[in-house]
């Protein structure tokens, strides 16, 4: 019976180990040839590395991959901790109080889920240019937070407004001021959907390409993304290098994937599905 | 009781409030004077917690909107001063011109395959994580990962790929005995978008299981049990439970479907430039290309607003037809 039962789902075996070979190879193959030597990817490109080398490793990593590196992570961990301090002290009167823009606000909030950034390039192009901080990694950061606010906001007040209110009441009742209480009561309790938000926006700052391509321009102030193109016109012929950079570049994220998988997962589905 | 009386009582009782009324008017003018700066207070208040939001998001995204529309209606190369007021002519011109049509037929061939591939192979490994298979927790990490690699690792690693002499679809071709279907997937005119559109469908598709699958984790137990003990099978299961109680599911991740397919940008980018011969054109490459390439910064902010067009007038559709779905069910 167990047998007959176990038979029944061989085609759901099959379609999930299709499926995994689908989404797995590209994964695998970048991987494996980043441990070969240019000569063996040269003779045999896609088999499993016989001659285990680091070589490529070394190669990025003497280069200015650290740099691209560093960039990102100054530009990603600044932006999202702005987005969730000022998203989460946006959220407090969208969730809390009574006021006849409150609704007009949110709304405003939500469009921006809709809008393609390309609509705002130009004109953020010429404003960094005006700010003076055109081709440096700060320029970066004002778009980032902006594209990140919208959903931020979303994620912060739908979860503010399932928590009760009685903390607060008590506290108000003891003479707290509105930022006092906001900072020392209700902060705290926004733990979670900090995490999500935070997680959420990560994923995509880190990733990010067209902004970064327009507002800066030098190699120093490159983020990873625009590095790995540099890899890629650089390195040309050297496959496994530009591998062993892709690879070395994948992996922050899927890091804190295997770390916070159910955190990635539902900060993904909270900020798309509330939308 | 006589009916009299009762008149009598309810005479009394609007007299006492009316009386009542003058009375507690006069505390009342006091009380809204207090309220009055109270409620000063209170929108100071409102106004410090949303103000830092909403003048980076007005800067950056609502002030940016305007301004696009505004050098939209200028010939202006955005590098020398020659700033010129033409009005809507960028708009005509746009119309006229051969690649910003097929451009848009591109974006458009993007939507409906994205629709139709991300979807439902979203669905399908979503489902899949629901059925009794052995290490489940294995191959939902797996089906994710695609969605966290850069979009820009992603373009490069699937050029190498597609790769006409070394690139591993070819391999597999040739394994498979179908070595007249070898060609150079990315140079070719004919292969290149559906080339680029598998590529989006294996970035994408895991995202859209992790929406499905928040969905059905959403589903209440005890409908499938209560259908059980009714007779229905897995198939009716699936179409009289499952797939209805999705459909909000599945309009989200359409609008999120076509608004990212309408911008999608990255990928092009980096594996095709828009080539061979504008054959994988889509509105953000031409208009990168016209604005920071050939300098015609009017004239890009004519292409990046009718994105913005097109991807507002969509949403208000689906928006609107969905609200009229639900209205009529």
């Amino acid at each position: 019976m167990a047998f007959i039962k176990k038979l029944s789902n061989m085609p759901l075996y099959l379609l999930a180990i299709i499926l995994l070979i689908f989404t797995g190879l590209p994964y695998f193959l970048m991987v494996s040839s980043s441990f070969k030597s240019q000569l063996e990817f040269m003779t045999s490109p896609w088999s499993l590395p016989k001659d285990f080398t680091l070589d490529s490793y070394s190669v990025v990593l003497s280069s200015s991959f650290l740099r691209y590196f560093g960039n990102s992570l100054i530009v990603s961990v600044v932006s999202v901790a702005i987005v969730i301090v000022i998203s989460a002290m946006a959220s407090y009167p969208l969730a809390r109080m009574k006021f006849k823009l409150n609704r007009p606000i949110f709304i405003l909030f939500l469009i921006g889920m809709m809008i393609p950034i390309h609509t705002t390039l130009i004109p953020i192009y010429l404003l960094t240019i005006n700010m003076g901080l055109y081709d440096t990694i700060w320029g970066l950061i004002g778009p980032y937070v902006a594209f990140a606010i919208p959903v931020s906001v979303i994620i912060f007040t739908q979860f503010l407004q399932d928590i009760p209110t009685e903390l607060e009441e008590s506290a108000k009742i003891d003479g707290c001021g509105q930022f006092r209480l906001f900072w020392k009561i209700l902060f705290p309790l926004l733990k979670p959907a900090v995490a999500t938000v935070a997680i959420y926006n990560f994923i995509h700052i880190w990733n990010e390409f067209i902004f970064a391509l327009v507002l800066t321009s030098s190699k120093e102030n490159a983020t990873l993304p625009l590095g790995l193109r540099e890899f890629y016109g650089e390195f040309s012929v050297n496959v496994p290098g530009i591998m062993a950079a892709l690879t070395l570049g994948s992996l922050p994220l899927l890091l804190v994937y295997f770390v916070a998988q159910e955190k990635i997962v539902k900060g993904i589905a909270a900020g798309s599905v509330k939308g | 009781m006589p009916p009299s009386s009762f008149n009598k009582e309810r005479g009394e009782n609007v007299k006492t409030t009316i009386r009542q009324l003058p009375t507690a008017s006069v505390p009342m003018a006091a009380v809204s004077k207090k309220k009055m700066t109270s409620k000063i207070k209170q929108g100071l208040v409102i106004g410090g917690f949303l103000a830092p939001a909403l003048l980076i998001y007005g800067i950056f995204v609502l002030y940016s909107i305007v301004m696009t529309f505004y050098y939209s209606l200028f010939d202006w190369s955005g590098i020398d001063n020659s700033f010129e007021f033409i009005g809507l002519q960028n708009y005509i011109e746009l119309l006229r011109d051969e690649v910003f049509w097929a451009s848009l037929k591109n974006n458009s061939l993007l939507v409906f395959s994205s629709l139709l591939t991300q979807l439902p192979l979203g669905l399908i490994m979503a489902l899949l994580l629901f059925s009794p298979i052995k290490g489940m927790r294995f191959f939902r990490s797996v089906y994710f990962m695609p969605f966290l690699m850069s979009t820009v690792a992603i373009g490069i690693l699937f050029t190498f790929m597609y790769d006409g002499n070394f690139g591993i679809v070819n391999r597999i071709l040739g394994l498979l005995g179908l070595e007249s279907l070898q060609r150079a997937w990315l140079g070719d005119e004919d292969t290149a978008i559906w080339a680029v559109i598998a590529t989006i469908c294996w970035q994408y598709a895991p995202f859209y299981m992790v929406l499905f699958r928040a969905a059905i984790v959403g589903i209440p137990e005890e409908l499938y049990e209560a259908a059980m003990i009714d007779g229905a099978n897995s198939r009716q299961r699936f179409f009289k439970i499952t797939l209805p109680l999705l459909m909000p599911t599945i309009v989200t991740s359409s609008i999120l479907s076509i608004i990212g397919s309408l911008k999608y940008f990255d990928l092009i980018y980096v594996m095709t430039g828009g080539g061979p011969n504008n054959s994988t054109e889509l509105m953000a490459t031409y208009m990168y290309e016209e604005t920071f390439t050939n300098f015609n910064m009017g004239y890009g902010s004519s292409i990046s607003f009718s994105m913005f067009l097109i991807a507002f007038v969509i949403t208000v559709i689906i928006v609107f037809s969905e609200q009229k779905r639900k209205g009529g069910s």
